[in-house]
């Protein structure tokens, strides 16, 4: 069953295309990992999915609904951004920041079951500027989760994480997949962690050059160098720019 | 003497009406203050100026010229702000000098300062009438309320709007919330500690409590008890001395302020909560 639908989504900015006709399709249960060299367009479908950015041609239907159309979808949606944006100071406990994202009628039984699953219930007390980046990542995914979402969209979570963090991280997005079947859409940087726990692979430079199950992408050698020399490119401009 | 203040019916007035801005100004100012939107209760307070000198000028009660006056500016600055992308800073800065020119000019007009000018300007709180004081208890009651049936969206658009915005908060209805709340409360306020001042009870008793507070209730409550505190003791304080009683509000605030900051850089504060093996240490061996 076809959770997402995005067809022919173009994306104009001032003197540059960000995404160029880009379509496919993610179902239920799927584990879309995303990947593309940075100014891909990775954050921009993002914004568009998540109702952030309205202005673009083509359409993006959750569960068989356009979201220009109806906004009931994102009651089903959990979101884990880059890297959030607050007030350092900010005078939050990880509880009352998680109970931000429980629903109008929520029970708050679901917050103490949130905080186990994601292993923060220790530093639930906690203020949220007092936490490391890993912990943070895990009170936003906590905070994600703590609405049931059927679909879960995290926008390159563990940068900047260390690899213990991270490690802990993926081991929680697995669980959450396979054990209460929430269909998660990842973008990441990291092929091997992609290779490992996505089932389906979305390739992104602006355009959609890789749509389809993980394994055919990462046993496709010239797809993956492919991929390599452009991400390669980008990087190198990148850093030329900078 | 010291009990004898509670028997001055304008003395009840005042401590009731007193203590009711402060609770009110204390929690909508820790909104503003974590949106980096501190002076805007400043902006307000100063456009409202132009509302009071048009109502004394037209003869209407200028409370009334004020609310109407600082409540479309604040709406119409914020929609300026949001659709020319105008930084909130600089929207305060037009908001603030647009007020106090109007009304500079009104005033012209009606041939100068006079004694009502000034009260507003530095605060009457020992002039309210019964009429204000039940003004001000309403406006409480009705804001407080208002907060807390919107609590979660409040403190979720105040910490982060992009992700309050995908889990499906009205951002922008909220915003705007946040603005015509924070424009009654402070013309409620002026008569606490006038336009001049109006600015140290939304942002001091927030500041200071959220050095000390870890969660947001706590901070709330603390900001609340000490903004509290500071109207009861700049009153009696001002009434013992025969002092401006504004002034003496601020002042009080200013001092837990500056208190804190002096715990705070000897490290009893750590982690927003106090250090209190530390401060007992301190206590029994310095």
């Amino acid at each position: 069953m076809k959770v997402v639908e995005i067809k022919n989504l173009t994306v104009e900015y001032p003197g540059v295309r960000a995404l160029d006709n880009v379509s496919f399709s993610i179902e239920q249960n799927d584990f879309l990992g995303i990947i593309g060299p940075n100014g891909a367009g990775k954050s921009t479908l993002f914004a568009c999915m998540l109702g952030l950015h309205t202005q673009y041609s083509g359409s993006i239907n959750f569960f068989g609904e356009d979201i220009r159309v109806s906004k009931k979808y994102l009651a089903d949606l959990g979101y884990v951004p880059q890297k959030p944006i607050f007030e350092k100071n900010f005078p939050a406990t990880v509880r009352e920041i998680v109970k931000m994202g429980l629903r109008r009628n929520g029970n708050e039984k679901r917050v103490d079951e949130v905080l186990q699953d994601v292993w923060i219930h220790e530093i639930s007390h906690k203020r949220i500027g007092q936490l490391s980046g890993g912990q943070q990542q895990r009170v936003f995914i906590a905070k994600a989760l703590v609405r049931d979402p059927k679909i879960l969209i995290l926008d390159e979570p563990v940068t900047g994480i260390d690899t213990q963090s991270t490690d802990l991280f993926y081991g929680i997005l697995s669980e959450l997949n396979k054990k209460q079947n929430i269909t998660i859409i990842w973008a990441s940087h990291d092929l091997d962690a992609v290779n490992k726990l996505a089932n389906k692979v979305a390739c992104l430079d602006r355009t959609l050059f890789f749509h389809g199950i993980s394994n055919e992408f990462f046993s496709n050698d010239e797809l993956v160098k492919k991929y390599s020399e452009s991400s390669m490119q980008k990087h190198m401009h990148h850093h030329i720019e900078s | 003497m010291t009990l004898e203040i509670f028997s001055f019916g304008f003395m009840q007035r005042a401590l009731v009406s007193g203590i009711a801005i402060a609770i009110l100004c204390s929690v909508v100012g820790l909104f503003l203050v974590l949106r980096r939107y501190s002076l805007f209760g400043d902006a307000v307070a100063h456009s409202s100026f132009g509302g009071i000198a048009a109502g004394l000028l037209l003869g209407i009660y200028p409370m009334w010229t004020a609310y109407v006056v600082s409540l479309v500016s604040a709406l119409v600055i914020t929609r300026i702000k949001q659709k020319f992308d105008i930084s909130g800073e600089a929207s305060v800065a037009i908001l603030l000098s647009s007020g106090i020119a109007i009304g500079l000019i009104l005033i012209s007009f009606a041939g100068g300062f006079n004694v009502d000018i000034l009260s507003f300007l530095f605060g009457s709180i020992l002039l309210v009438s019964v009429e204000d004081t039940v003004l001000i208890l309403s406006l409480t009651g009705i804001i407080l309320i208002i907060i807390l049936l919107l609590y979660r969206e409040l403190i979720y658009s105040t910490f982060n709007e992009e992700q309050a915005k995908v889990s499906g908060v009205p951002v922008e209805k909220i915003n705007y919330l946040i603005v015509f709340i924070a424009g009654i409360t402070v013309v409620t306020s002026i008569q606490l500690v006038g336009i001049l001042l109006i600015s140290a009870l939304f942002v001091i008793p927030n500041i200071t409590a959220i050095m000390y507070g870890r969660s947001f209730k706590q901070t709330s409550l603390l900001s609340i008890a000490f903004a509290v505190s500071s109207v009861i003791v700049g009153i009696f304080v001002s009434y013992l001395f025969n002092i401006t009683p504004s002034g003496t509000i601020v002042l009080f605030s200013i001092t837990i302020f500056g208190v804190t900051i002096g715990f705070k850089s000897m490290g009893f504060l750590e982690g927003s909560k106090i250090n209190k093996k530390k401060l007992f240490l301190s206590n029994h061996f310095i």
